[in-house]
């Protein structure tokens, strides 16, 4: 197996654990770093794909590189939004918490003031 | 039992869709290429105005890339800056007196300012450019933050928007204006590419390390004796 389908499967297993991740977990924010594993994932398979013959393709490489930092701003919002959700619900999970899961709500005295 | 044979069943989806995007990639690394971008690349390298084939992509041949990737930079800096209360911008309960930070600040920061100087113009003939350097500009801005260096142009006002909005601006005048001239749309006029594409990534690395910097600041700050997320529950 040559290096460039090495780190071409490597990517496609980090979007597999990735998309695991994503769907299992109930944490926004765990949610969050696993739908960023999946993004890893896609640009190593770019980069790791586009080196035919041992030479680097310059074009994938800079798509990518748009695609890390489009990656960075779209996490740094999805976390402010997160932590805004968090304030206004006091929730840290999308689901609405049912009889048989732990639930994550706090009491509600404690959320009393908490928003303004 | 109900919730092993849900886990069981997410295992196996996720294992088909690595499986399928796995046998994609295989058969995608058997095909040729249908074109050889590596050699057009180095053919027309010339013609870019910079000697980097990964800038002269971000900057010229692709540029409607960044062009597009910056406005989004804009937008998610703007959501984000409305989602924040001002007031947090002062809190004292941010700042930390760990004398550690200060001492490092104190090397670090200048250390930081120069390196990202030095990333911005070695983008043209080598590994660097406008993000990298936006990113290190946008992580001292983090570190002084946290030392609790006062920052005024981050408070919601004229400096804060002109900062976000300059290099999107930039960019979009200096595509406007070469389709004005007769040239395509973010075509830089002969002779003119290399002065443009510095300017342009100036511009960008300021704004990039903005928006990067006001998301950072914009998280809603948790009264102290709110319990931090993640200690309930």
């Amino acid at each position: 197996m040559s290096t460039q389908l090495l780190y071409a499967f490597a990517g496609v297993a980090l979007c597999g654990i990735g998309l695991f991740g994503f769907i299992r977990l109930d944490h926004l924010l765990r949610k969050l770093l696993a739908f960023n594993l999946m993004g890893s994932g896609v640009f190593l398979v770019m980069v790791g794909l586009a080196q035919r013959g041992g030479e680097p393709d310059p074009v994938p490489q800079a798509l990518v590189l748009t695609g890390i930092v489009v990656a960075i701003a779209a996490t740094a919002l999805a976390v402010v939004l997160i932590r805004r959700y968090y304030h206004l619900s006091g929730r840290t999970t999308l689901a609405a918490p049912g009889p048989e899961r732990k639930s994550t709500t706090k009491p509600a005295a404690d959320r009393e003031g908490a928003e303004v | 039992m109900i919730r092993v044979l849900g886990v069981v069943t997410m295992v196996v989806a996720c294992v088909v869709f690595a499986g399928f995007l796995g046998l994609a990639v295989w058969q995608i690394s058997g095909a040729p290429a249908p074109v050889n971008l590596p050699g057009l690349l180095a053919e027309n390298l010339e013609a870019s105005g910079v000697e980097h084939p990964v800038t002269a992509v971000l900057l010229n041949f692709r540029s409607y890339d960044t062009l597009l990737e910056i406005g989004v930079l804009v937008i998610a800096g703007i959501a984000g800056i409305s989602m924040a209360r001002t007031t947090s911008l002062e809190d004292p309960d941010l700042r930390t007196s760990d004398s550690l930070l200060y001492a490092l600040q104190r090397w670090f920061v200048p250390l930081m300012l120069l390196l990202a100087g030095y990333l911005l113009w070695a983008g043209s003939d080598r590994p660097g450019g406008a993000f990298q350097a936006g990113a290190v500009l946008a992580a001292s801005g983090v570190m002084m933050r946290l030392g609790g260096i006062p920052m005024d142009f981050l408070r919601p006002g004229m400096l804060l928007r002109l900062g976000l909005a300059l290099g999107f601006t930039v960019f979009l005048l200096v595509a406007v204006a070469s389709a004005l001239a007769g040239e395509a749309f973010l075509a830089y006029p002969e002779g003119f590419a290399k002065p443009l594409i510095l300017a342009i990534e100036t511009v960008l690395t300021f704004s990039i390390a903005m928006v990067l910097l006001a998301l950072f600041v914009s998280a809603p700050v948790n009264r102290a004796q709110e319990p931090e997320e993640g200690e309930r529950g």
